[in-house]
């Protein structure tokens, strides 16, 4: 049977023909499904295009930041509020990629992929689900990547973090070979909240160092309550490979991830790339 | 498969189609309207070659499903030229020996009008941006780089 397109109207109505159908999926961007169709790796099953303009929502002015799950990276560019995650966005492949590309399918790529949801785990998001017939429910985006590893995840409606304290608080770097756009060897999202020169609640994340998106919990350790100088930095580097799980593929080496990924980490933390 | 109706603007002309369900754009304005400027390459989003404008943004035909593009307006390379008269941007292709085997020229010359229709007067580095994600392994870029860059001047020129 092949792979067939129905376009449902509310999430609600999306989430459950997915918990009802194991060979349904949600279609985002179509930047990964369709490219798994050209390829033949999905030959059957369904795809749902869910309408809800809630997808499109962006509310980026106070405090709190939410973005609806088919939010483009194109639309956060073109937000001047959210400037302090262009870097992130800019990282996903070319214009006509980012015109598509969404953050709720950003949250599903695998490895090497994922930059952009490595810069919300940093921010500490959560995302909004909708998972059967039950109501919408908040989860910390940390579980629901543990959880997307054991899969039926449910539908991601949105996410929703608090803005970094200042411009210098959070910083992201993409380590890759082609340059302007290329896979990622390694990508590193940290937000370093600051209290009195000190650090306070610091949060690091890696992409492409594990099966999913991964906080560097050890380096996050290593920070706290401390002045972002030399020495911090680095215990930060010898603490960084802490918790990872890196792959080779055809992008680089499991040994290639490992040996940069302290360099670049101390390069972000000092300041030195954006 | 029931095969869906859809309806868009192609390079200013209405047209209506029947299409498969996982149908993508690039199959539809291929082989269902002829229209054979934007080529396959990749499938995988990684080449640019099926770059085409819709409702004004680049995007890849061979990623986007033409049950998607409901209402919507495309354009391709085919649409550039009015008439005998080439767009600027095939005139500087031509002038600045920006296409060599030709394949990627398609891509390339829809990924630099999404540009300039937005940014009239972009920088070197705005335009390298720009093409990003449309690979060319004849040109080197140089050529592509500076054909786009002698189109904006001349439109600039003609607006002035």
């Amino acid at each position: 049977m092949p792979v067939n397109v129905r376009i449902v109207q509310g999430l609600q109505e999306a989430a459950e023909i997915l918990a009802s159908d194991r060979g349904a999926q949600l279609l985002g961007g179509g930047t990964l499904l369709v490219r798994d169709i050209n390829e033949g790796v999905m030959t059957d099953g369904t795809l749902l295009r869910a309408v809800d303009p809630a997808l499109l929502a962006m509310n980026t002015g106070g405090a709190r930041v939410e973005l609806g799950a088919g939010v483009t990276m194109a639309m956060v560019l073109a937000s001047r509020d959210l400037s302090y995650l262009h870097a992130a966005a800019r990282g996903i492949g070319g214009p006509a990629v980012r015109t598509t590309a969404t953050i709720g399918g950003n949250l599903f790529a695998a490895t090497p992929y994922g930059d952009f949801t490595t810069a919300l785990l940093a921010l500490d998001a959560v995302v909004t689900l909708h998972a059967g017939f039950g109501g919408a429910r908040v989860m910390p985006l940390e579980e629901m990547l543990a959880n997307r590893a054991r899969g039926g995840v449910g539908l991601v409606a949105s996410v929703g973090f608090s803005r970094p304290a200042g411009a210098d608080a959070f910083r992201f770097v993409k380590v890759a070979r082609v340059r302007p756009k290329g896979v990622s060897v390694l990508s590193i999202a940290a937000h370093l909240p600051q209290n009195s020169g000190r650090i306070s609640g610091a949060r690091i994340a890696y992409g492409a160092m594990g099966p999913t998106p991964l906080r560097a919990k050890a380096v996050e350790r290593v920070l706290e309550g401390r002045s972002l100088d030399a020495s911090t930095i680095a215990a930060a580097k010898t603490a960084a490979l802490e918790g990872t799980q890196a792959a080779t593929d055809a992008i680089a080496s499991e040994w290639y991830r490992r040996e940069v990924l302290p360099v670049h980490l101390g390069r972000l933390l000092a300041g030195e790339t954006s | 498969m029931a095969r869906m109706p859809v309806q868009f603007r192609l390079n200013g002309s209405d047209r209506a189609v029947f299409v498969e369900p996982a149908e993508t754009l690039l199959g539809t304005i291929r082989r269902g309207l002829g229209d054979f400027a934007p080529k396959f390459g990749c499938g995988q989003g990684t080449c640019g070659v099926c770059t085409v404008l819709v409702d004004g943004e680049p995007r890849l035909g061979c990623l986007t499903l033409s049950v998607t593009c409901e209402g919507r307006s495309i354009e391709t390379a085919s649409g550039l030229a009015d008439g005998p008269t080439l767009h600027p941007l095939q005139a500087a292709f031509m002038e600045h020996f920006a296409a060599q085997c030709g394949f990627c020229t398609p891509g390339m010359l829809m990924a630099a009008k999404a540009l300039l229709d937005r940014n009239p007067n972009p920088t070197r580095v705005e335009v390298v941006e720009a093409i990003a994600g449309n690979v060319c392994r004849c040109t080197g870029y140089e050529p592509i780089i500076n054909a786009i860059l002698a189109a904006a001047q001349q439109r600039g020129v003609r607006r002035a």
